[in-house]
């Protein structure tokens, strides 16, 4: 069963293309990881899936429902938060979650219930009294996360969630996210941190408005063409310099942290005996690289 | 439903919690009525008056006492030339000089025309233009009592007067300017408050995020208007209960009319307010742009609507521009039920152009809005 659905979705302000035709396909229960660095359409693609920007070009649809002429119908069925965790501060923990139990007219009973869960998945339970504004990165998140899905919905929209949250929430908020998908929700989630990349069903890159790779993790990893090695070293800069100098035929190298990666052919590797060195398997990272720099033809595929 | 009646929670909710708006929009009212209701008066008494009689002779007093019982002129201070006559007025002491020439008893013994100079401070309009028809006035008065004194002295019967025209002030005899003043500053205040407050309640949802939040849920634009409007409608009332409280205890407003009907047709005005508010608030970004444009309704509103200024004395062209202003409308029918005490039967043009008003706006404001960020 596909969840989500869009041809050739596309948004533009005025010359700008901020969504340039992108395709997807999201499995039913499924986590799509929707990734690319900031300003590169994650937001304004999430936004035209949930009614709040309209597309200019292309075509979606979510359960079946066309983004564009059941907009409203839509809006029923989806749980969206963004990144700023749209709570409101003057309200407290509870009062926020029976706004928007009221907004999506849960009756009387089915809000009690559902407040209750909410309230005991986000770890709120004694502080349903305090005022929003008190409340720290990584309760707001999962308070916000709470108002959003309040009304159960079968697909959730998450715009970075995870920023300005500490690890440990971080964490805290994976594992509700891990449940929901168990439960058979289907959830749609950008961010830049490719650890959290690693958990998702599948993967979307997103670079300038195009979608550049979609895929499941594995998948994306193995379409690298070559070897990833990983060559710890002191300076890598400096590494980097040297190798550019001998002319050893690599097909990419970047620093990595305190290493330096390089994407070489099978038959390549022996130049890199002189270095203490192993084989890795490719992180998303690595993967996100090569398909930016084949994006922008830096390197020949 | 359900979801207009969380809304409605939420408002006054978000309202309770803030304390300080919520005193400004309760104590702005009467704050404002007590400081317009005193200070403002448009009918200029007591101006300070410097008095050169250079005759010093009864029929100058006599004269001067018919000044000073007008009550629109003290004579504060005598003068010994022309020059300190010149100085009072150039200091701003005096606002009036008044100027006895030496033969001025002579000439109405010998019956003659007797000059006396009133020299009026015009920088001040409106306390001049009071001066200048009160010393008429009484310049008329005494000459008709002199004349007739003649005629009898000479033997025939007090004569009647050719014109008589007899004057009725109606529904403010005695011109108190508060009756005048009232019922307009609580139309101002509610312009302001009700303006100001639904401009900002958009708007600042969509600065803090909430607005793209609440886009996202199954709520109808219309829900959404209604639910920021109907909070304010409430504190409308409060607002116009505390100021015509104010109005009838400390200025002993008149109430001529029903006051039922002046709550009924208040709900037009009130909601007009709102939906030009939200009609801001809808077309902003900011809450800075919403006050900004908020203020660039309420100099008109203040100036053409005739709360100030008669708009009979206004060039057509402003007049119409007044016309558009739910304002102006209002003020025609506080007036209309508290001074003169009519009816419904001649409101109706006001409250179908108010009603007009509401239509047009909110339609343009949901039109505007369509639940859609950009």
């Amino acid at each position: 069963m596909i969840a989500v659905e869009t041809h050739d979705l596309t948004c533009k302000f005025g010359d700008f293309t901020a969504v340039n035709a992108v395709n997807l396909r999201i499995e039913k229960g499924s986590i799509y990881g929707f990734l690319g660095p900031n300003g590169s359409g994650k937001s304004t693609t999430i936004r035209m899936l949930c009614g709040i920007l309209e597309p200019t070009g292309g075509s979606g649809s979510i359960l079946g429902l066309d983004i564009k002429h059941d907009a409203e119908e839509i809006k029923k069925h989806i749980g969206y938060m963004s990144q700023k965790f749209s709570l409101y501060d003057d309200l407290t923990v509870k009062e926020n979650l029976d706004f928007y139990a009221g907004m999506y007219s849960l009756s009387r009973q089915q809000s009690k219930v559902r407040i209750d869960e909410m309230l005991a998945m986000s770890g709120l339970e004694d502080r349903r009294g305090e005022l929003a504004a008190n409340l720290s990165g990584g309760w707001k998140q999962r308070l916000a996360l709470g108002c959003s899905i309040l009304h159960d919905p079968p697909i959730l929209f998450l715009d970075e969630p995870t920023g300005g949250v500490d690890p440990k929430s971080r964490r805290m908020f994976w594992d509700i996210i891990y449940n929901l998908a168990a439960k058979g929700t289907t959830i749609m989630v950008t961010t830049h941190f490719m650890d959290e990349a690693e958990h998702c069903d599948a993967i979307g890159f997103i670079f300038e408005g195009s979608l550049i790779a979609d895929d499941h993790p594995a998948n994306l990893k193995q379409s690298i063409p070559g070897i990833v090695l990983e060559i710890p070293h002191a300076q890598p800069i400096s590494l980097l310099e040297e190798l550019a100098k001998s002319n050893t035929p690599v097909l990419d190298s970047y620093p990595f942290g305190t290493s330096v990666h390089v994407l070489v052919t099978q038959q390549n590797q022996h130049y890199f005996n002189a270095y203490p060195h192993q084989i890795i398997t490719p992180s998303l990272e690595d993967v996100f690289v090569h398909y930016v720099k084949t994006q922008r033809k830096e390197l020949r595929p | 439903m359900r979801r207009l009646r969380a809304l409605l929670i939420k408002e006054f909710i978000q309202m309770k919690r803030d304390r300080l708006t919520f005193a400004m929009m309760v104590g702005l009212p009467i704050i404002q009525l007590l400081v317009f209701g005193f200070a403002i008066n448009t009918d200029v008494k007591h101006l300070s008056t410097v008095v050169f009689d250079q005759s010093l002779q009864q029929e100058g007093r006599d004269l001067l006492s018919a000044f000073t019982a007008s009550d629109y002129f003290d004579i504060k201070y005598t003068a010994g030339s022309y020059q300190q006559v010149n100085d009072y007025i150039e200091q701003g002491k005096a606002k009036v000089g008044i100027i006895i020439p030496p033969d001025f008893s002579d000439n109405i013994k010998h019956g003659r025309s007797a000059s006396v100079q009133v020299i009026v401070d015009a920088s001040d309009s409106m306390a001049a233009s009071s001066a200048i028809s009160t010393a008429q006035l009484i310049g008329q008065l005494k000459s008709e009592e002199i004349l007739v004194q003649r005629l009898q002295a000479a033997g025939s019967q007090k004569p009647s007067r050719p014109y008589d025209i007899r004057i009725r002030p109606w529904y403010n005899p005695d011109f108190v300017s508060a009756f005048y003043m009232v019922p307009g500053i609580l139309g101002v205040v509610l312009t302001m408050t009700m303006v100001m407050i639904t401009s900002m309640a958009i708007v600042r949802e969509r600065e803090r995020g909430t607005l793209e939040q609440l886009i996202v849920t199954p709520l109808k634009t219309y829900e959404l208007i209604l639910g920021k409007i109907i909070p304010y409608i409430f504190v409308g009332y409060v607002q116009v209960t505390l100021a015509l409280c104010v109005g009838i205890v400390v200025f002993d407003l008149p109430m001529q009319g029903s006051l039922p009907l002046l709550y009924s047709l208040t709900s037009l005005f009130i909601i007009a307010s709102l939906a030009l508010g939200i009609l801001i608030s809808t077309i902003t970004k900011t809450q800075m742009q919403a006050m900004q444009l908020s203020f660039f309704i309420f100099l008109p509103s203040i100036l053409l609507s005739g709360f100030m200024f008669p708009r009979d004395a206004m060039p057509e062209f402003f007049q119409l521009l007044g016309n558009l202003l739910p304002l102006t409308y209002y003020l025609e029918i506080m007036r209309g039920i508290i001074l003169k005490g009519i009816g419904i039967n001649f409101l109706w043009p006001q409250v179908m152009a108010l009603i007009a008003f509401i239509i047009a706006v909110l339609s343009v404001s949901i039109i505007k809005f369509q639940k859609k960020l950009a």
